[in-house]
């Protein structure tokens, strides 16, 4: 154990232990902005600067650790000055209207400016421009990039897909889509990981809430609406709201008063795929089509994307069934239609879902035109 | 008022001065890989700075220059901007009335001409194609790739050891390199920056001096697979030593009676003693390396027996040959190349020298091995005879300096038109022209006769170092492609057409220097485990020490002690010493580890596996 001071508390930790950690073991809150343990910590934003006693140096406490008798102070004024310094500079390069911003509420750049009680900034603000093609599931917004490379590390250590890379050198060295390919181009599974980790509105999913109030607005069109079980699982975790509040049935009420025509579950086409995928497997087995090897199931675009990007050897080895989502849309404009008097154009039908992958999924070219326009709208 | 006043710099102007200072030492480490378009920018931007004002192109000509560079930069240019930057450049440089114009404007000239496809990419998809790859410089610029900043913190710790067996992964020759690395790591070490770079090689000479003996890891299981290798000096037996940990059984063949190559036969003893060479040959033998001595492939037996014999064939023969001075008399008693030279030395056929003059030809690192072992073998004048001048010598600097105070004469701007004869036939002089330097072509200021008389050094020993030779004939017979006197591989150490051979070492490179043999070795060993089907990696587990918190304070540079002149020149022991304890501890700690600061704790900070 190696023992230190930390804001004078006597603390004790293990060999090896980054500052912040050791200073989060006794309640003490060690502000940070592009830190993620075991995964980004590359002291980047220079935002978790603490004084060490008898150190020149301001060192940040991500990627500096522990030593017998050390003397820490997280809340100096050397070290609140030069944390709220680099704050600032990060805020010159970031395009701060957070009342537009998906993010505002949810942004740990807006709290740490707030917590840091930064109200103005004597730093001009200068943004940089990087074109990106909006339609996109994926958007990312170079004006709100603070660099924290957490995307970088999440796509290449965990999802190991190298969506994201550095680009450009010096002064001019940003976050682009790695291999000077566009993100149409890459091999982008729309896993999301990359938005989680973001820290700030940077990398979002597209928002199509306008079209459905369009549709819901057009009298020629019967909005009908399905709600993942992902949706209904986690909903209420975003707004705070209890397990016992955040009850399905308050989605499906919501979306009627809305103005949505039907309102289903997925777990009906989930099951139809699980028939689809249960008979195919039969068969396939039968036929010796596998070739002694597992069926991988297709019920996720993102996985599905994933194979055929990084595994194509194995595409053979996925099911052939639609995803529950494509399901849905299918029998909304075939058999559903026909039920309740209606052509299939004049079906209009939303997915409620948990994943950019689904906005991929939604608008691919494979799906197009086989009852009326896309399966999913 | 006094009618003259001695100058005495402002204030400011000392600041200056301090800034160039700081400048000239951040250029020296400068990450390597930058957009060439985003520094010739900033270059002009400097540039500029300087410009008196006087004249129109320079004033003026520079600072458009910069606008339409930053506005290729910011993707605002249109495409023709490019030939309009090279216009404008081409134009100051034609008309700027001094060289603070001309330079710089012939600086963006080229560029704009060179880097076309950078200028046009940031034009046409507003991207720059360039990114930060090289984070730690010394493992960048060490062409085996060694953790430098890993086995620093391993001696700073004291676990010498360790960092023995961390070097090893890449580079089976610790302490040979601990002596003779020419330590291209330490060219751009950033810290540089603080105060100069840190002593790599002193380090690793601490390592090695301190670690003991240290058992090399244990092979892989056996794969059965058999590999010759020809001749076994750096790169053979660095390739063996891999090939052994792997699994692969090798046999090296060499011509001589003992390993090493131009490590035993080449440099002399007093800068690598032979039995610190032995303790590295000895830990790759550890691993099962077997050995056929005087057997000379060519000769004694023909490339393609080998090839019948071996799953793969390694052809390591080095550069072991001389370059001559094709000057009559050349085969002259008393005429001998400086390989020959250095070669019966430490074969013990150990030539007299006492009370002779003796000249060297060549201004090279075997030159000064040659020079300063013929001072040592007595010789009551020795004379290095070079056409440039002592700054375009090609040996390290401090191999000359060495030489000159060991009592060394440096005869430059001579070039060597004849070797005079004596009655008896033995060589007794060297005609020299006398050379003066002229232009500078491909970046090396060129020679040509003065016109002053030729002059005749007197010597009774000629010692030719000129460069070497490799015995390319057997391998070109044997359909091995060679081209300019060196076998010509695929990058990866293999021939087109021929499977299972592969070369690497001097032999492909030309003569270079041992990190260069080990790196190829590096190369052609994985590619002959993947040539036989395998893909195993080369790993160490030794745990790398977290750095400390610590300020950068400046502070000088510890250089290895060497021995008296005086004293060293009489012996061929070891010139250098080791350094003292605190001297180790200082030492170490000057390492900014650059594996875990700056970008390097981002990504390519450490490589463990290849």
């Amino acid at each position: 154990m190696v023992n230190l001071t930390i804001d004078n508390q006597p603390v004790s930790v293990k060999e090896g232990t980054a500052i912040i950690e050791a200073a989060a073991s006794v309640g003490i809150h060690i502000p940070r902005l592009c830190y993620w343990k075991d995964l980004n910590e590359i002291a980047a934003c220079r935002v978790c600067v603490v004084e060490i006693e008898g150190k020149e140096q301001l060192v940040t406490a991500c990627n500096n650790y522990v030593e017998e008798g050390m003397v820490v102070y997280t809340n100096s004024p050397r070290a609140r000055q030069g944390r709220r310094l680099n704050v600032q500079l990060i805020l010159s390069q970031h395009d701060c209207k957070c009342a537009t911003c998906v993010r505002s509420g949810d942004c740990s750049l807006q709290k740490l400016s707030n917590d840091l009680n930064i109200q103005d900034n004597c730093f001009e603000e200068r943004l940089e421009h990087q074109e990106w093609d909006r339609t996109f599931p994926l958007i990312r917004d170079s004006q709100k990039c603070i660099k924290c490379m957490r995307c970088v590390q999440v796509c290449d250590k965990i999802q190991g897909l190298n969506i994201w890379d550095l680009e450009g050198t010096g002064a001019r060295t940003t976050i682009h889509v790695s291999g000077g390919r566009t993100i149409r181009e890459a091999d982008c599974s729309l896993c999301g990981q990359c938005v989680t980790h973001c820290p700030t509105g940077a990398l979002r999913e597209r928002d199509d809430t306008e079209k459905l109030w369009r549709a819901l607005a057009d009298p020629t069109k019967t909005v009908v609406v399905q709600v993942a079980p992902a949706v209904r699982a986690a909903w209420g975790e975003g707004l705070g709201l209890t397990r016992e509040e955040a009850t399905i049935g308050k989605i499906f009420d919501a979306l009627k008063k809305m103005g949505a025509d039907y309102v289903f579950d997925t777990v009906f086409s989930a099951d139809l795929t699980i028939m689809e995928e249960a008979n195919e497997l039969l068969q396939r087995m039968a036929s010796g089509n596998l070739n002694g090897k597992p069926m991988f199931t297709s019920c996720c675009p993102g996985w599905v994307r994933f194979v055929k990007a990084e595994f194509p050897e194995f595409v053979p080895q996925l099911s052939t069934a639609k995803s529950p989502m494509q399901m849905f849309g299918s029998v909304m404009k075939s058999y559903f239609a026909q039920t309740i008097g209606k052509r299939a154009e004049d079906i209009f039908s939303v997915a409620v879902m948990p994943c950019m992958a689904k906005k991929g999924e939604a608008w691919m070219e494979l799906y197009y035109e086989e009852y009326a326009g896309h399966d999913t709208d | 008022m006094s009618r003259l006043e001695l100058f005495t710099p402002s204030a400011g102007q000392l600041i200056v001065e301090g800034l160039y200072k700081n400048l000239e030492q951040r250029i020296v480490a400068s990450p390597p890989g930058l957009c060439p378009v985003d520094i010739t920018r900033a270059f002009i931007e400097l540039c500029h700075a300087q410009t008196c004002g006087k004249c129109v192109p320079c004033r003026v000509g520079l600072l458009q220059l910069k606008h339409m560079l930053t506005d290729v930069l910011n993707g605002t240019a249109s495409p023709d901007c490019i030939d309009r930057i090279e216009e404008t450049a081409y134009s100051i440089m034609q008309t700027a009335d001094c060289a603070i114009g001309q330079e710089a404007a012939g600086m963006v000239w080229r560029v704009s001409r060179i880097c076309r496809d950078d200028f046009e990419s940031h034009i046409r998809s507003k991207r720059c194609t360039c990114t930060t790859s090289q984070p730690v410089p010394c493992v960048t610029l060490c062409p085996a790739h060694v953790d430098v900043p890993g086995y620093i913190a391993l001696v700073r710790e004291g676990r010498y050891a360790d960092a023995i067996r961390l070097i090893r992964k890449d580079n089976p020759f610790p302490c040979t390199c601990g002596f003779i690395c020419e330590h291209p790591c330490e060219a751009r070490c950033r810290r540089n920056m603080v105060d100069t770079s840190v002593n790599i090689r002193g380090l690793k000479r601490v390592a090695a001096d301190l670690a003991g003996k240290v058992a090399p890891p244990p092979c892989g299981p056996s794969t059965g697979k058999k590999i010759a290798v020809v001749g076994g000096g750096p790169s053979g037996l660095s390739s063996d030593y891999y090939q052994q940990l792997i699994g692969h059984q090798v046999t090296v063949y060499e011509m001589l009676p003992k390993l090493g190559g131009m490590l035993r036969y080449g440099i002399p003893n007093y800068r690598l003693p032979k039995d610190r060479l032995e303790e590295d040959i000895d830990a790759i033998l550890e691993t099962g390396v077997e050995v056929c001595y005087h057997v000379k492939v060519g000769v004694d037996v023909k490339l393609d027996d080998l090839r019948s014999q071996y799953d793969a064939v390694l052809i390591t023969v080095g550069a072991s040959t001389d370059k001559k001075l094709h000057l009559d008399g050349e085969d002259a008693p008393g005429v001998m190349s400086a390989v020959g030279f250095l070669r019966d030395i430490s074969l013990g056929n150990i030539p007299d020298l006492s009370g002779q003059e003796v000249a060297v030809v060549g201004g090279g690192n075997v030159s000064m091995d040659a020079v300063r072992s013929a001072i040592r073998l007595g010789a009551k004048k020795v004379s290095i005879v070079y056409r440039r001048r002592v700054a375009d010598m090609t040996a390290l600097p401090a191999e000359v300096e060495a030489a000159e105070a060991e009592g060394v004469e440096l005869l430059t701007l001579l070039a060597p038109t004849a070797i005079e004869l004596g009655e008896d036939g033995h060589v007794c002089g060297l005609r020299v022209t006398p050379q003066m330097i002229s232009t500078v072509r491909g970046g090396r200021a060129s020679v040509h006769a003065s016109g002053e008389p030729d002059r005749i050094i007197p010597c009774q020993t000629l010692i030719v170092a000129i460069g070497q030779n490799i015995e390319t004939r057997h391998y070109e017979e044997s359909g091995i492609p060679v081209s300019h006197g060196k076998i010509v591989t695929l990058p990866n150490g293999g021939f087109e057409g021929i499977p299972g051979v592969f070369a690497g070492g001097d032999c492909a490179s030309g003569p270079a220097t041992v990190i260069r043999a080990v790196a190829a070795a590096k190369v052609t060993a994985a590619n002959i485990d993947e040539y036989l089907g395998f893909h195993h990696d080369i790993t160490c587990d030794v745990e790398i020490p977290l750095p400390k918190v610590s300020d950068h304070v400046p502070c000088g540079r510890v250089e290895l002690p060497e021995r008296e002149a005086y004293v060293r020149k009489c012996d061929f022991e070891a010139v250098e010493n080791c350094m003292g304890e605190s001297e180790i501890a200082q030492e170490s700690g000057r390492c900014l580890r650059c594996d875990h600061f700056g970008y390097g704790i981002f990504r390519g900070g450490r490589e463990k596996i290849w």
